[in-house]
């Protein structure tokens, strides 16, 4: 339990001061980084709960792929992120302040809702199982009786994909183009050409 | 010492406090905004799966995927707007994007 204890309080401030620099990083690749940390630590505070499956996913989905475009953006985008920067000294003690506010309030509340709430006389989280694995709860519950939401949630991320290539595909003007058509329409009457060549001249154009 | 649901609620609560925090001081630079709604998310996510795990029910870990999947759709989404604006404007200075009012 002990290890538990000191894994936890490892993984929890590892996430909280990688997510503290990501706001407060100067250079946005060192956000992004930072905002990578910050899963892998969440991913590994999702473990401790005992949600191998959503841990794996965290993994995957932000740090493989969205981590990974945000890097992209940052570094294609040429721009000049000092400038971005102004006025973060002057929102910095008012940002402080709501946010320790905020803070505080938030952790009040949370600890209410442990202590008095639903979760108030849970054991601890759920030990794995050997015979129901966290991947297999997931998956009878989801394929059954959600099932229709999971159908819906496909159509969101197809619908987003099609959108950010909508957004981001131009047609330049000026750029020779594959024409499938014509070249199925090509005939070796159009294609081909028989010259007959007087000795000595050579062929003109 | 035993690890308790306020535990996990507590730095849910503050890494949401973060985000927040973020979107306040960062109000020029859109990319660390995107971020910091990711982070949010993400603290959204720590709470289901926290709740999730403590109720001995796991619905609450499908919800936390299905905000995954809205959370990556709409980081995609945003940032091919951003490139688009980028393009067209050669800066990504928000404070200049009422110009979208048309």
């Amino acid at each position: 339990m002990a290890l538990q204890a000191i894994a936890f309080y490892l993984l929890a401030a590892v996430t909280i001061a990688a997510g503290f620099g990501v706001v407060s990083a100067r250079n946005p690749v060192h956000s992004v980084l930072f905002l990578i940390l910050a899963f892998f630590s969440a991913a590994g505070l999702f473990v401790l709960m005992g949600a191998e499956f959503l841990a794996m996913l965290l993994v995957v989905v932000y740090v493989g792929a969205v981590a990974v475009l945000f890097l992209f953006v940052v570094m294609m985008l040429d721009v000049d992120f000092a400038a971005l920067r102004q006025g973060f000294a002057r929102s910095m003690p008012l940002g402080a302040l709501v946010a320790g506010i905020l803070a505080f309030e938030m952790v009040a509340i949370s600890a209410v809702v442990a202590n008095r709430g639903a979760a108030a006389g849970s054991t601890g989280p759920k030990a794995a199982s050997a015979e129901v694995p966290n991947a297999e709860a997931i998956g009878r519950v989801l394929y059954t009786d959600y099932v229709y939401f999971f159908q819906a949630a496909g159509l969101v991320l197809l619908v987003a994909m099609i959108g950010a290539i909508v957004l981001t595909l131009r047609h330049k003007p000026g750029v020779k183009r594959q024409v499938i058509s014509d070249q199925v329409a090509r005939t070796p009457e159009s294609g081909m050409r028989v010259v007959s060549v007087k000795p000595g001249e050579g062929i003109q154009e | 010492m035993i690890i308790g649901l306020a535990h996990y609620l507590a730095v849910a609560a503050i890494l949401f406090t973060i985000g927040v925090f973020g979107i306040f001081v960062n109000r020029k630079n859109i990319i660390v905004i995107l971020m910091s709604i990711e982070l949010i998310l993400l603290a959204v996510n720590i709470n289901f799966v926290a709740f999730s795990a403590y109720l001995h029910d796991v619905i609450g870990q499908i919800f936390a995927m299905f905000i995954l999947t809205v959370a990556a759709a709409e980081a995609a989404v945003g940032l091919a707007i951003l490139v688009t604006f980028f393009r067209n404007r050669g800066d990504i200075a928000v404070d200049d994007a009422s110009v979208m009012k048309g």
